[in-house]
């Protein structure tokens, strides 16, 4: 490099967040396509599961006895729903419909599976942030004052309600506040859903917020202490630094990449782990379609909500992983 | 002090789940399945019914006993069958290396992106509700963890003197993998099996629940809470006990596999103190 031109290397060396900006993008679609084979695995192994069932949708109508079909009515139906071709043209079949965003057809109401999985989209991610909000208002201030004070009876009595908030089964702890807040006092609405009542989300979402709550909190708490026993805060400590000025400068931002990480992942795995707790409270969401469906054989629409959970995941997960780099200038975004 | 608390505490609790599940048959004071009796349902606990009884007038003590049994049997069995294919998968992944770990990578990460309730119930509709159906749908869903940390445990134990010895000195890689490696990722393998264990309890009462699990009338504490959810205005102890007893079962094996944990690696145990 020519020291002509008047530019330093070393002030070359540093990215301005100008040149930031082209390995961002790259590597968010890079990480994006880094989902596909992902997603076509799911896919395809849903798709097997569901092939090897010995009955179908139609058998199980017919098993019911009332409904003694003949054959061209039969027939018909094989062909409407394309289960008389072989399994490898069905799973081609559905891909390729799935590369042009169309999850087939349900089987009991004969709509495309998107129009019956799109209204329930937004309870069900309107559910996993109420929860996420809660765990995040309760568990990180637990977990951040429980490690300022290792050992104190807060501190053990924080680590044993978070313990405990990761066994207790949350239909079970939903249908114990369904019975003191709404069969008891009255206060709240024990199950059902009504758009933009927050009377409604207040019982599940704390059934529901529970266990992340739990695991934001030890994981606050493990942080913090990581980052407490670090060099630079001893340093920080030994040139005199306030207590309350050493956590604010120094372990809070610290701190905040790991929690923020643990906040993104649980997000991301809350609509799969919502179904019970949904179908508790009847939640019209994602996680009781899919009970729903199962019960009904409804195959198509069962593989469309396993598809949408696992893309939210996976989408949520790269998000956390943009977002982790564009904080922590270390991570390499190549 | 206060990690031995905790993990005596899980001992106990995980000791008193096995025994009620051994000695369901003596304890037991009533039938859980015959011994229904309308005339008194819904009865709150009592010297004659210590925990009530439910809808159908059956003794909730004795059905909580009897759950005890599917409980354990489909925690203990399902994270047996995970730790086997989980470490199996991850030992050889990161000892040959090569496609074979890119291969069970790939599925590794597949297998961490479907929920592991969300692939059981899957599974569950395929192959219908009942006790044999719980164990291998849980038992080969949930075994990426034990996986993931086999396998970096093996990555880095490969290049470590006394495997490079082994191999020097001519031994297969079979008897390796069986003799250098297995002995030391134990410890880790059996504290995620623990865990699990208590996931496995809890993924076996939502099943219940939903009613793709156990089928009544045999008793399971997730079933116990579907019929006891009907009720819970006229009989709430038909919903506290059973729900209790999952929770002190979970309960009981995280604080064990916690405390197997912080004896097993004394990084986390120096942070903790």
């Amino acid at each position: 490099m020519p020291a002509a031109d008047g530019r330093t290397p070393a002030r070359r060396a540093a990215p301005t967040p100008c040149e930031a900006k082209p390995f961002m993008l790259r590597f968010i679609i890079r990480r994006s396509l880094q989902m596909i084979p992902t997603l076509l695995a799911v896919v395809l192994i849903i798709f097997v599961i569901f092939s090897v069932v010995p009955g179908s949708f139609i058998s199980s109508l017919m098993a019911e006895g009332r409904n003694v079909m003949n054959a061209e009515v039969l027939a018909h139906l094989n062909e409407q729903f394309g289960l008389d071709k072989p399994l490898p043209v069905r799973l081609w079949d559905y891909l390729w419909g799935l590369a042009h965003f169309d999850l087939g057809i349900s089987y009991r109401t004969r709509e495309p599976v998107w129009n019956v999985i799109e209204p329930r989209l937004w309870p069900s991610i309107k559910l996993a942030l109420t929860a996420m909000a809660f765990a995040a208002a309760v568990g990180i201030p637990l977990g951040f004052l429980a490690a300022l004070k290792p050992g104190s009876v807060f501190d053990t009595g924080t680590m044993m309600l978070a313990v405990s908030g990761l066994s207790v089964p949350e239909f079970w702890l939903g249908l114990l506040l369904m019975y003191v807040f709404a069969l008891q006092l009255g206060l709240l609405p024990s199950f059902g859903y009504q758009p933009g009542s927050i009377r409604h989300i207040i019982l599940p979402a704390i059934a529901l917020g529970v266990s992340p709550m739990a695991l934001l909190a030890r994981t606050t708490r493990a942080g913090v202490l990581d980052v407490m026993n670090a060099d630079f805060v001893r340093t920080a400590r030994a040139k005199g630094l306030s207590e309350p000025r050493l956590v604010r400068a120094h372990v809070t931002r610290n701190v905040l990449v790991l929690v923020l990480t643990t906040l993104g992942l649980q997000i991301g795995s809350l609509m799969g782990q919502a179904i019970v707790i949904e179908k508790l409270f009847s939640w019209p969401g994602i996680g009781s379609l899919l009970v729903d469906s199962v019960a009904t054989r409804d195959i198509p629409v069962v593989q469309g909500t396993v598809i949408v959970i696992v893309l939210w995941f996976l989408v949520i997960n790269m998000l956390v992983d943009v977002a982790y780099a564009a904080i922590d200038p270390r991570i390499k975004v190549t | 002090m206060r990690l031995r608390f905790n993990f005596t505490l899980g001992l106990l609790l995980a000791l008193l789940v096995i025994v009620a599940a051994i000695s369901a048959g003596w304890l037991a004071p009533y039938d859980p399945v015959m011994d229904a009796d309308l005339m008194n349902s819904e009865m709150p606990p009592s010297w004659e019914h210590w925990l009530g009884t439910d809808g159908q007038g059956r003794d909730v003590f004795s059905r909580v006993l009897f759950g005890a049994r599917v409980s354990l049997t489909v925690g203990l069995v399902s994270q047996l069958i995970n730790s086997c294919i989980g470490t199996a998968l991850g030992v050889s992944a990161g000892y040959f290396g090569g496609w074979w770990d890119d291969l069970v990578n790939g599925l590794t990460n597949v297998m961490l992106a479907i929920p592991s309730l969300v692939f059981a119930l899957a599974i569950m509709a395929v192959l219908g509700p009942g006790l044999p159906s719980l164990l291998i749908a849980l038992g080969l869903t949930n075994w990426s963890w034990t996986c993931r940390i086999a396998r970096s445990s093996t990555l880095s134990l490969k290049s470590q003197g006394f495997v490079q010895a082994a191999k020097t000195a001519g031994f297969g890689d079979t008897n390796i993998m069986r003799t250098q490696i297995l002995p030391n990722i134990l410890g880790p393998v059996l504290v995620i099996a623990t865990l699990g264990i208590g996931g496995a309890v809890l993924a076996e009462a939502a099943l219940s629940f939903l009613g793709v699990g156990i089928r009544p009338p045999q008793p399971s504490w997730g079933n116990m809470l579907t019929d006891a959810r009907e009720l819970i205005r006229t009989a709430p102890w038909a919903s506290v006990f059973p729900g209790l007893a999952i929770f002190a079962t979970v309960l009981g094996f995280n604080l064990l596999g916690d405390g197997l944990r912080d004896m097993l690696d004394p990084h986390m145990r120096t942070r903790r103190t």
